[in-house]
């Protein structure tokens, strides 16, 4: 089954793909069309990990050692953008690149789980862009939030498939699409440290809970994206995940508003 | 929002922030020249805007709560902190507005392994299960008269080992609220931690360890060997 959340008609629906592919079963039974609904993404976060440098290729294209230690870190709720959403890039930006990326989403609480057993307690895969903008890392906390936890700069989606529906998630093919052109490949058999050693890893030490979400880290394939260019995630078994990088409106051109939030 | 809206006797439900670093600036926005330069030899300068963490759920701990610590870990550093707890949804904010959007505040410690490197600290140094004891409650700002003149004091053992006095860092927080709001969005019930020093006392497997700040309440915690627990 895939599992997807959108809005429709001013309401939040839960949603599964219908049988012909091409529509998704709202909760109340009604068929709808993928045009007609906005696509949010397909959970409410818990905790969002993300692990940089996990596949050797990458970690050799930017110049890093293979690590020993699963390298993770956290982001907010806020970075996560639906399917076909919108990822805003700043205008002093020049170096953003996508990062296509299988999502692991945990269904159950466990705490010292054996990688044996990791996969007892996944409720299914989706796929995650986890753009990184190279100009505003720093070497503190590395990588930090102002490149890391962006709002909507994290596309995920379009859908949770079930992990009962995928056999092997160790070897799925992973492509990545600017503007129509293949620019990124891989398999997820190439990742350092597999799904199974990230669980035991990080529950070794902490309380995995539902809703939680581990990105797995991106195969080699560096490449800038600018305004206008429509990125594509895909991977094997689980879908294709569209986003297009807008132009980031800079403070000095908003409106000024007096409500919270904005500038008074 | 009231003030116990967590669960279990955590007064907060969103996700927290802390600031590892202030960008080498004090409170009178004067470069303070490198921070941590003896612990961070790699990192070539200093950072040029706040550099913040999270601390994920499951490190929440209410107050008088029991922090499990693996027999391997001699030590633990306890920071303490003021934890903002914001009103509403906020984005792109000016610090002079920044308070503005804050509902209240609490007290939190933030507990870590000594931070082993300022590149890339492994989370598991920060975000165990229990490493965040925060509470009591959230007190209103409105009820807190001089925010800049509370003074946090962190107990060891019932020996004072700290005291952060928050005027120190009460510029800081406007500024990095603004400067993280220019690319997050704090949600209503989000929680900043501001703290005065990137390390704390040490404490360890047996410590009882209690923040307390007039005007806000007393967060207290002990430290257990988790061996023994079981």
């Amino acid at each position: 089954m895939k599992r997807a959340r959108v809005a429709y008609q001013g309401a939040v629906h839960s949603a599964v793909l219908a049988s012909d592919e091409a529509s998704l079963l709202l909760g109340n039974g009604e068929t709808v069309r993928f045009d007609d609904v906005t696509w949010l993404p397909p959970l409410e976060p818990g905790t969002i990990f993300a692990l940089g440098l996990n596949y050797r290729d990458h970690a050799a294209e930017l110049s890093f050692k293979t690590p020993d230690k699963p390298l993770v870190f956290l982001k907010g709720p806020d970075a996560l953008v639906g399917h076909n959403g919108a990822s805003p890039c700043p205008t002093d930006v020049r170096q953003m690149h996508f990062e296509c990326e299988l999502a692991v989403v945990i269904g159950r609480e466990a705490r010292h789980v054996r990688g044996r057993h990791a996969y007892d307690i996944v409720a299914g895969y989706t796929i995650a862009n986890d753009y990184a903008l190279r100009e505003y890392l720093e070497d503190f906390y590395r990588p930090n939030l102002r490149v890391k936890n962006r709002d909507h700069c994290t596309p995920i989606g379009p859908w949770i498939v079930d992990s009962s529906d995928i056999a092997d998630p160790m070897v799925l093919d992973l492509r990545s699409y600017v503007n129509g052109e293949l620019v990124q490949q891989g398999n997820t058999s190439e990742m350092i440290f597999s799904i199974p050693e990230i669980v035991e890893y990080l529950s070794d030490f902490m309380t995995l809970s539902p809703g939680d979400v581990i990105l797995t880290g991106t195969p080699k394939g560096v490449r800038f994206v600018q305004p206008g260019d429509k990125v594509v995630t895909e991977i094997e078994g689980i879908g294709s995940l569209a986003n297009t990088i807008v132009r980031e409106v800079a403070l000095e051109e908003c409106e000024q508003v007096s409500a919270s939030g904005a500038r008074s | 929002m009231t003030e116990n809206h967590g669960c279990r006797g955590i007064p907060v439900h969103g996700t927290v922030y802390g600031v590892a670093l202030y960008a080498g600036e004090n409170m009178n926005g004067q470069p303070q020249g490198p921070l941590n330069v003896d612990r961070a030899p790699d990192c070539a300068a200093v950072p040029s805007s706040p550099v913040l963490f999270i601390k994920p759920r499951n490190t929440f701990l209410a107050s008088g709560g029991t922090v499990k610590i693996p027999p391997a870990m001699t030590e633990v550093e306890a920071i303490p902190a003021l934890a903002v707890v914001f009103a509403r949804d906020s984005r792109r904010l000016r610090a002079e507005d920044a308070l503005n959007a804050l509902y209240g505040y609490t007290l939190a410690i933030d507990l870590s392994e000594p931070v082993s490197n300022m590149l890339r600290p492994p989370i598991q140094e920060k975000c165990r299960d229990g490493f965040l004891p925060i509470g009591p409650v959230v007190v209103p700002r409105q009820s807190v008269a001089d925010l800049s003149g509370v003074v946090i004091r962190l107990a060891v053992d019932g020996k004072e080992a700290v005291e952060f006095k928050v005027g120190r860092r009460f510029q800081s927080i406007g500024k990095v609220i603004e400067a993280a709001s220019a690319f997050m969005t704090f949600r209503a019930g989000d929680v900043l931690l501001v703290t005065d020093s990137p390390t704390g006392p040490r404490a360890r497997a047996g410590s009882r360890i209690a923040a307390s700040a007039d005007g806000i309440g007393r967060l207290e915690c002990v430290l257990r060997n988790e061996e023994d627990l079981k």
